[in-house]
């Protein structure tokens, strides 16, 4: 049976969230047009004051914000609480060179460790859980959402942020650990490793895995859960609207759920800022409802996916959104062609091949050059050079069939790829244009 | 009757085999013959050696992907058309080598020794056997 944090909120009828997002839109409107300076401004350039917005209609109207904006504001210029009210700062990883500093009041901690724990429930959590934090603690948004959300499904929290990967199995074993969060590929790491030493799906207590802070392919999930014996489901979110939470899987594990009671979600296309509809590939727009410290709106994540409000087998209600195709800063445009790195990944893990790759870009005579690094495995190497450069020619194909443009493959020896215990690092563009 | 060969894969980027061949000598694994098959990028060395299972397992240990394979070590006279007379029978057979190496012969010299990987190791075994064409054991290649 589905279990849920907050059953009255998480399966609410559609229409009575609209109301609820109604009512609170127009109060972070106006909480943003009173406390911030520099989202008025914004709103006064476009003519518009809080009375144009009697409902999310005109959300349109609203003029976005984007990470320049933060930028340009850095590091108090968005705040919407003075300092005596906020109590938490987090920042990002900086995996894109802007580094982006966010604030939270009580109440703003209180509403992302409140979506967190409904993450943890939808995975299987509950008060007789022990649940493995290793996703990184301190200004990481990742070990301090999950951290705070498993406090309050009452479950045993481990936090072993992220690294020394051989005692984070020792935990996972000695203290029979059932809920891991961590990055997908710190994932897939421990798993590997486990593998290495001897351990099968039924040697690991492990029943679940929350697993974000980057983009993952769907084989990716499956080979994690084989290797494992574990379910995997994604969670989403963005420091600079609160952390991971914004969005989670439940047990049908297609598409995330947005937390509609703290954010209303819009698809844009991303050249013209227009608003698409259900169901169009575009950038992800969100417009916080409940914060305090650090309202955005309509702030442009930059995250390709679509939207989708057809109703969900677990019985939430709140819209869903796809696994991200790509973060558009992961996007690397190769001869013109767009190519993300969740594509090549897909490729990979069909053929057999492990999620620990590396893309290199480059430009020779005027030309891009993509090289995909793949780690030999036993399992693909034969004494036949034939049956090998064959195999190699398989993936030079089906990269080809998915990308649609011809890419290098180069097989490498194992272990020289380098292992992440965060955010992978998949590309390396060595284009200088 | 066969004989057990580790493949090992290899990048082909300076210092990669003495790599391999250091993991072997610090085992005090004896090499009785060596092939190598290269790509501008990757390469695969094909090792007969003393101790297999120690080979493969210090190799294992040391991060390196290899693979065993069974292929055939035929003694060959030491004389002009020694080879040609065993090509002669497979070709006969219609078997199809899809590599061969030589190895070190013994000490006499009166004899070296062949290393085929063939499509069909029984019927090349038995074709070979039947002209009085000798097939080395994996004890007797560890004891050469």
């Amino acid at each position: 049976m589905e279990r849920y944090y907050q059953q009255e909120i998480e399966c609410m009828p559609h229409e009575k969230i609209k109301e609820l997002q109604n009512e609170r839109l127009l109060k972070q409107v106006r909480h943003a047009w009173e406390n911030v300076p520099y989202y008025r401004a914004k709103m006064q350039e476009k003519n518009l004051t809080p009375d144009d917005i009697k409902s999310q209609d005109d959300l349109h109207k609203l003029p976005f914000l984007t990470k320049d904006d933060l930028r340009k504001a850095y590091p108090y210029g968005l705040m919407g609480k003075p300092v005596k009210d906020c109590v938490r700062i987090q920042s990002t990883s900086g995996t894109t060179g802007q580094r982006v500093v966010a604030f939270y009041t009580q109440h703003d901690l209180h509403i992302w460790e409140t979506m967190c724990a409904r993450a943890i429930v939808a995975a299987g959590g509950t008060n007789e859980d022990v649940v493995q934090v290793s996703y990184g603690y301190g200004l990481f948004t990742g070990g301090p959402g999950l951290n705070g959300g498993s406090h309050l499904v009452g479950s045993l929290t481990i936090p072993a942020s992220s690294g020394n990967t051989d005692r984070q199995i020792m935990f996972i074993k000695d203290l029979s650990a059932t809920i891991l969060c961590c990055t997908p590929s710190y994932a897939a790491f421990i798993g590997e490793r486990m593998k290495e030493m001897g351990m099968t799906p039924d040697d690991i207590p492990l029943k679940a895995g929350i697993f974000g802070a980057e983009a993952w392919s769907e084989s990716m999930r499956q080979d994690i859960q084989k290797t494992m014996g574990i379910k995997a489901y994604d969670i989403y979110g963005l420091t600079e609207l609160c952390g991971p939470g914004v969005s989670f899987e439940c047990s049908d594990q297609h598409g995330m759920h947005i937390n509609e009671d703290y954010f209303i979600a819009e698809i844009i296309d991303p050249k013209t800022g227009e608003v698409l509809p259900e169901g169009s590939l575009g950038e992800l727009v969100f417009t916080t409802l409940d914060k305090e410290a650090f309202p955005l709106i309509r702030y442009r994540t930059r995250d390709i996916c679509t939207l989708t409000y057809e109703p969900c087998p677990c019985g939430r209600t709140h819209v869903r959104m796809t696994k991200l195709k790509g973060r558009s800063d992961d996007m690397l445009i190769i001869r013109g062609v767009n190519v993300f790195p969740s594509q090549i990944e897909t490729v990979l893990i069909n053929q057999g091949y492990p999620a620990n790759y590396q893309i290199i870009v480059d430009r020779v005579n005027n030309t891009d050059t993509l090289d995909v690094r793949v780690e030999m495995t036993p399992e693909m190497f034969t004494d036949n050079l034939g049956e090998v450069n064959k195999r190699q020619a398989k993936l030079v194909e089906g990269l080809r069939s998915m990308l649609g443009l011809t890419a290098k493959v180069t097989l490498v020896a194992p272990k020289t790829i380098v292992r992440s215990e965060g955010k992978a690092v998949r590309v390396i563009d060595n284009r200088k244009i | 009757m066969s004989v057990k060969q580790i493949s090992v894969f290899l990048e082909n980027k300076p210092g990669c085999l003495h790599e391999m061949t250091k993991v072997l000598a610090d085992a005090k694994i004896d090499l009785r013959g060596l092939s190598l098959a290269e790509t501008s990028e990757f390469g695969i060395v094909r090792l007969i050696v003393d101790d297999v299972l120690g080979t493969a397992t210090v190799l294992k240990d040391a991060g390196f992907v290899s693979s065993l394979t069974d292929v055939i070590a035929v003694e060959v006279l030491n004389v002009p058309g020694g080879l040609n007379k065993v090509l002669e029978i497979l070709h006969g057979e219609k078997i199809n080598i899809e590599y061969m190496y030589a190895i070190l012969g013994n000490k006499t010299s009166e004899t070296a020794y062949m290393i085929f990987r063939v499509n069909d190791n029984s019927k090349a075994t038995s074709a070979l056997n039947n002209s009085g064409i000798k097939i080395m054991e994996q004890a007797e290649i560890s004891a050469l």
